[in-house]
């Protein structure tokens, strides 16, 4: 519990109501108008990537599942590597914002103001270990922290750092097709992943690449599945 | 990143040939200076970028090793950049002691839970393990041809603010120049930069708005043309110009330590409470010990008011406008219970007919309203009277465009919130305040409104209306207090009349 809201600083004034005698309180990170602002993934979604698919163009869906995804499964290389994409917030402008405010200005106590909705969705999800996706070690110090491993800690749970980042060039930089035709950008340094079912983490899902070559390799390295759960969905 | 203490020196973690205990700089005790070593070599870049500054190592372009070879020839000053007392969290950049500002992390840099500064995250974060880094010595800043370019002339009221602004920086002492709206006190300031410069004085104009700096910048750089000028914003490229003039935000000056010689800050009174504290804190850090500083307003708190009534500050006031007509006074009218009847559409019968005589008369209005919510319901009933009628506020998108517009009298009348309340000029303009009772509209809110009309030489005179359901006193001291500055010009013999 905080006394301002993390995202406006406004003061934080806690709702009255006969529920706080009877039930065991949420603690709150964000005022109202904060909160409202932010908008959860609902309403028929993508089985594959979690993408909303009431507001996309009817020919990109196909059956139940978006385009890019029916992409994705038709190349033998990529095919069924990544399980299934949990989100939790679609990517508008205010989220943008906050996370932003988040991984860039290094504002990390703002992973609290979503640690409950975190935490209440990995609750819904089978796995056994939970991995973040690592930033390069010249960013993380740069950072000084890994934005996916504090969402994870701060909603209460252990993250397990199974894999390493070769390259450091920004994502966010590159295209589509030169997002997916790179080569290798993880390395595994896990032992003993047969079996798992591992659930990897990160901040956003843009187009899915990212967390496709992290699921590729941790798959070819034993894992018996891996899906992902993003808090954003771009 | 952490240091060892080796030979009561400091050694960064990099530099380390074997293990030692390290740790992070805000836990050492007292930072060991070496002292300063006349033989050394220095790298003038880094001087150029250190001098009077206090910048995080991220903001350093060099290596850490020769960044701290500096510091080992006494060249380079290491400060924590977070402090504790008795567990309290200090920042030193910003000054903020309030602890819901302060959260922490685990960091990849020192491997502690590191307590970091929410408040000023926006210029890159400061944290427990971040040295701040400045330059040792502060040598005094020569320039070569500091002369103003600049053939207007003072009105006796501005003349005599200059004398005294050029006293202050002469004396290193403290100065409110107390100057009416439309007195013209950029041009005060001229004469006594230009004392400074020749001084070999470092000057530094900050205000809390961009619009501000952006404004003065041209002006400034147009009367000493012989100095680059640093104009320093948010997002501006004049980060690390180094210049004997600089024009900066309120925010920028966090940057800076111990760096001027001369601080002239400019509307004051502009600052919302909140900043108030760590605007006091930068500049306070911006200046030499030894400095004299300078604030412009046009309208300075009570409290400032009363020191000067008691002759506990020194000030200096422009009691008139520099074209010599006294500032318009503003009519109080009573308008019922204005905010039923507009629910329903309605605006009072009076405002209605003030508004259709500016539109008949052809001159543009402002008019003042207290919340914005109020504007979709107001401006469709005004674009029955006329339909280019426009609105502004704070978060409008196009709020640069249509004061433009304004400018260029597009626009007959200009529905706003208090953001115009200062730093807009158009001339020949009549102002009304809608609901004037309202909290917003403080004195200082109302002085600097009424201040709007009767700005340029052309137009020198005025209407402005305050529309009341019950005066207040804000209104009532507002109006007092132009009627006090007329009084005085006129004693001065400021003003033709």
């Amino acid at each position: 519990m905080s006394d301002y809201c993390l995202s406006c600083h406004s003061g934080l004034i806690p709702e009255v109501s006969w529920s706080i005698f009877f039930t065991k309180t949420v603690p709150t990170y964000l005022c109202s108008s904060c909160e409202n602002q932010l908008t959860l993934v609902g309403g028929p979604t993508c089985k594959i990537c979690d993408r909303p698919l009431e507001k996309l163009d009817p020919q990109y869906v196909i059956g139940a599942t978006c385009y890019d995804c029916v992409r994705w499964e038709e190349d033998p290389e990529w095919q069924s590597a990544l399980l299934k994409n949990h989100s939790i917030y679609v990517y508008n402008d205010f989220l943008k914002e906050v996370i932003s405010q988040y991984k860039f200005r290094g504002d990390y106590i703002i992973a609290k103001a979503f640690s409950e909705n975190i935490r209440k969705k990995i609750k819904t999800i089978d796995y056994d270990i939970l991995v973040p996706i690592p930033l390069s070690k010249e960013r993380q110090y740069e950072r000084g922290f890994n934005q996916s491993e504090g969402l994870i800690v701060e909603a209460g749970f252990q993250p397990t750092n199974f894999l390493q980042r070769i390259h450091s060039e920004k994502q966010s930089k590159k295209s589509r097709h030169d997002r997916i035709h790179v080569q290798q950008v993880f390395r595994c340094i896990g032992s003993d992943l047969s079996d798992k079912r591992i659930l990897l983490i990160d901040d956003i899902y843009t187009t899915g690449s990212t967390l496709r070559h992290a699921a590729k390799l941790l798959k070819e390295e034993g894992a018996q599945s891996v899906s992902s759960l993003t808090l954003a969905r771009g | 990143m952490k240091f060892a203490i080796i030979n009561e020196r400091l050694v960064p973690e990099p530099l380390l040939h074997q293990q030692e205990p390290t740790y992070p700089i805000s836990n050492i005790e007292t930072i060991p200076q070496p002292p300063i070593n006349k033989d050394y070599s220095f790298n003038h870049d880094l001087q150029n970028l250190l001098t009077g500054k206090q910048l995080p190592l991220d903001e350093l372009p060099y290596s850490i090793h020769e960044i701290h070879q500096h510091y080992e020839n006494g060249c380079l000053i290491y400060r924590k950049g977070i402090t504790f007392q008795k567990g309290k969290a200090k920042c030193e950049r910003c000054g903020n002691t309030d602890q819901n500002w302060f959260a922490a992390y685990p960091c990849s840099r020192c491997g502690t839970s590191c307590t970091y500064c929410r408040r000023c995250l926006m210029m890159g974060r400061v944290s427990a393990c971040t040295p701040l880094c400045s330059w040792s010595v502060v040598n005094s800043f020569s320039t070569n041809n500091s002369q103003l370019a600049w053939t207007g002339t003072l009105s006796q009221g501005q003349q005599t603010a200059s004398t005294r602004v050029c006293e202050s920086v002469a004396n290193d002492s403290v100065l409110l120049v107390w100057a009416v709206c439309g007195a013209g006190k950029t041009e005060v300031l001229f004469e006594g930069i230009e004392r400074a410069l020749q001084q070999q004085k470092r000057v530094c104009i900050a205000t809390p708005r961009t619009d501000v700096v952006l404004e003065l910048t041209p002006r400034l750089q147009a009367v000493f043309p012989h100095i680059q000028v640093a104009s320093l914003y948010g997002g501006s490229e004049d980060r690390h110009k180094q210049s004997p003039l600089t024009i900066a935000t309120i925010h920028q000056l966090l940057r800076f330590y111990k760096a001027f010689d001369t601080i002239i800050l400019d509307e004051v009174d502009a600052f919302p409470y909140s900043v108030d504290e760590t605007l006091q804190y930068a500049v306070k850090n911006a200046r030499k010990d030894q400095s004299s500083m300078i604030y412009l307003t046009a309208t300075p708190n009570p409290k400032w008011r009363k020191e000067c009534r008691l002759g506990k500050r020194n000030f200096v006031t422009i009691p008139a406008r520099f074209h010599r007509h006294p500032l318009p006074v503003p009519e109080f009218v009573w308008c019922g219970r204005w905010q039923k009847p507009l629910k329903n559409g309605k605006l009072p019968q009076i405002l209605m007919k003030w508004l259709h005589q500016r539109l008949q008369s052809q001159t543009q209005a402002l008019l003042f309203i207290p919340k914005i919510d109020l504007i979709p319901v107001i401006l469709p009933i005004l674009h029955k009277l006329h339909p280019k009628i426009e609105a502004v506020h704070a978060e409008d998108p196009q709020r640069k465009e249509k004061v433009q517009r304004m400018r260029n009298k597009e626009i007959p009348i200009l529905i706003t919130t208090t953001i115009l309340e200062r730093g807009v000029t158009f001339p020949n303009l009549d102002v009304a305040v809608l609901g004037a009772e309202d909290r917003i509209f403080t004195e200082s809110a109302l002085v600097q409104i009424a201040g709007r009309v009767g700005r340029s030489k052309q137009y020198p005179t005025g209407n402005i209306t305050f529309f009341h359901f019950g005066r207040t006193e804000a209104m009532t001291s507002a109006r007092k207090q132009i009627l006090s500055m007329n009084k005085e010009a006129v004693e001065k013999g400021l003003v033709d009349v």
